[in-house]
């Protein structure tokens, strides 16, 4: 089997001397989605984040592309192709929704900008509408779709979100959920962390069940929502 | 006729120099809350700066003077400004190469870098002490009146006199300039939309691929000029002192801290809040209530709330009421 788009490896680390990850290992395909589910404190945010260079690895390894980019800051990581949203303070508050946009698209130097504006406001058509008003008067879900857009402005070849659905109303969730499949279909790897577990599994290719920072099961979302066990412990039954 | 008399010396002694006030107060306060919103420590040593500026724009106008150059019924220190300028922005860029560096990869606690910033300000101030002296400077040229009094009385034939002096004026036309330049380059440029970017969220900044390093040499870049062209508005205006520049940090901070750290917005309406406040609190009203009220009414007193001496309570006043009840400033989100 070829190896996976981008795939961290037998993770080991931690942000200090207690490792919180123990041979995790993470992956996702080109144009699909994986999903990190778990219980409270099981490292699903502390995986992703090690994915994305903001701990240090003791052991293992994260390739991009079959690129080893293990050593490389967060940053570089970006400028490689990696988006990431934060679960919390990911947008610029004080700021116009079209400047939190144009941010995102720091680092482009090329003059397509305006176009993937323009791909971002078709995705989100509330964010068209809210163009100039400061993204800090904006709702919740709405906050979301700014954050994510403003990911999407680096034109990322991998999309990573922290709980993007975190206290956001169930149907906001849903649409964002919807635009998530879209962003996948175009071509664009989507590594998620969530806890609505039961959803986040419906629309995952792959999903990790991890806890106390080790990968328990690892299957496609279908056959993770029909395993009884995984069901029992950590759906709810 | 009374009514415009107490109107004429309302303007002549409390809205037209605390316009002038006012404006200078703004430039200073700006400066404090770009650095406070983007390095996120109070830079005691602002005041100090806006000497350091005040100093070599005196330097060059005195060259200028020298060589016979001036700019017609204008300040010559004008002319000298940007090279003050340029001057100041070196020496603040080389500061922080040599000593708020260290203390940012150190990832230090704004509270040390206050402190930090007190060295600074003393190793500046005895910097300015050495190069000009300590002694009052006067370096204002040109016309010296925009609106002679008497010119005044002769065309409206009141019996007060306005006078307004061209440094006043200047003050008060140099501040929108350069405010609208300001205003301008954070709200429309590139590298302005990343400092403003950076001081919202410094994170997600980096995510974002700004270079913390260009925003922070930006923003001294900023504070040096705002420095030293309040500094030079504020000597054209009154004179030159150092002692009273290292005073001035106390209104331009109380102005800061007003309008709420970090919000340019708040810095200015903090500025004119400060200006205003000083000069109706300490300003003698008793002419002005002459043309409003019969003479009986009077009586003996000056109608003078706080002797000028003591201005600079005024400042603290409003910065202690302000800390207790809305300690984000009237902007001020954080």
């Amino acid at each position: 089997m070829a190896e996976p788009f981008l795939i961290g490896e037998a993770m080991t680390g931690g942000y200090g001397p207690v490792d919180i990850l123990h041979s995790c290992t993470i992956a996702v395909e080109k144009g699909e989605i994986a999903v990190i589910v778990g219980p409270n404190g099981a490292g699903k945010s502390t995986a992703m984040k090690a994915v994305f260079g903001m701990l240090n690895l003791r052991q293992g390894a994260v390739r991009l592309g079959g690129e080893d980019i293990t050593k490389l800051s967060p940053q570089a990581r970006v400028r490689k192709g990696m988006g990431f949203v934060p679960q919390t303070s990911n947008i610029f508050t004080s700021m116009t929704v079209e400047e939190n946009l144009e941010m995102g698209a720091f680092i482009r130097s090329d003059d397509t900008i305006a176009q993937t504006m323009e791909q971002v406001y078709d995705l989100f058509p509330i964010l068209r509408e809210k163009r100039h008003q400061p993204a800090g008067q904006l709702s919740g879900g709405q906050r979301q779709q700014v954050a994510v857009g403003r990911a999407l402005m680096t034109q990322p070849r991998v999309l990573m979100l922290d709980e993007p659905t975190a206290g956001v109303s169930p149907i906001v969730m849903d649409e964002l959920f919807d635009r998530i499949i879209e962003i996948a279909r175009t071509g664009i790897s989507i590594l998620m962390v969530e806890q609505n577990a039961r959803q986040a599994l419906e629309i995952a290719d792959k999903g990790y069940v991890l806890v106390q920072g080790s990968n328990r099961f690892t299957d496609t979302g279908k056959a993770l929502l029909a395993d009884p066990e995984v069901r029992k412990s950590f759906l709810g039954g | 006729m009374d009514i415009l008399n107490a109107l004429t010396a309302f303007a002549n002694f409390i809205l037209v120099p605390g316009l002038a006030y006012g404006s200078q107060l703004a430039l200073g306060a700006l400066g404090v809350t770009l650095v406070f919103g983007v390095l996120r420590f109070s830079n005691f040593a602002h005041g100090d700066t806006m000497a350091f500026g005040t100093a070599f724009v005196i330097m060059f106008t005195w060259w200028f003077q020298s060589m016979g150059i001036s700019f017609g019924p204008l300040p010559t220190a004008l002319l000298a400004l940007p090279f003050g300028i340029a001057v100041t922005a070196a020496f603040v860029l080389g500061t922080d190469r040599v000593v708020y560096r260290f203390y940012r990869q150190q990832k230090a606690k704004p509270i040390i870098l206050v402190i930090v910033s007190t060295g600074v300000m003393f190793v500046m101030n005895g910097l300015v002490r050495i190069l000009i002296g300590t002694s009052e400077r006067n370096f204002a040229d040109g016309e010296r009146m925009l609106l002679n009094p008497q010119d005044w009385k002769a065309w409206t034939g009141l019996a007060e006199p306005l006078a307004i002096k061209t440094t006043a004026v200047v003050s008060i036309v140099v501040a929108v300039l350069s405010v609208a330049l300001l205003f301008w380059f954070l709200q429309k440029t590139r590298t302005g939309k990343s400092m403003r970017a950076y001081s919202d969220n410094e994170d997600l900044a980096l995510l974002s691929g700004i270079n913390p390093d260009k925003v922070v040499a930006v923003t001294w870049v900023l504070a040096a000029a705002l420095a030293t062209i309040c500094g030079t508005l504020y000597g054209l205006d009154k004179s030159f002192r150092i002692t009273v520049y290292f005073g001035l940090l106390m209104p331009i901070f109380a102005a800061a801290i007003v309008g709420g750290l970090g919000s340019p917005l708040g810095a200015i309406v903090g500025g004119f809040v400060i200006a205003f406040s000083e000069l109706i609190i300490t300003s003698a009203w008793k002419k002005i209530g002459s043309y409003l009220l019969p003479d009986s009414w009077l009586g003996d007193g000056l109608y003078q709330a706080l002797s000028t001496d003591y201005k600079v309570a005024v400042s603290f006043a409003i910065l202690i009421i302000v800390l207790l009840f809305k300690p984000t400033g009237i902007y001020g989100a954080k």
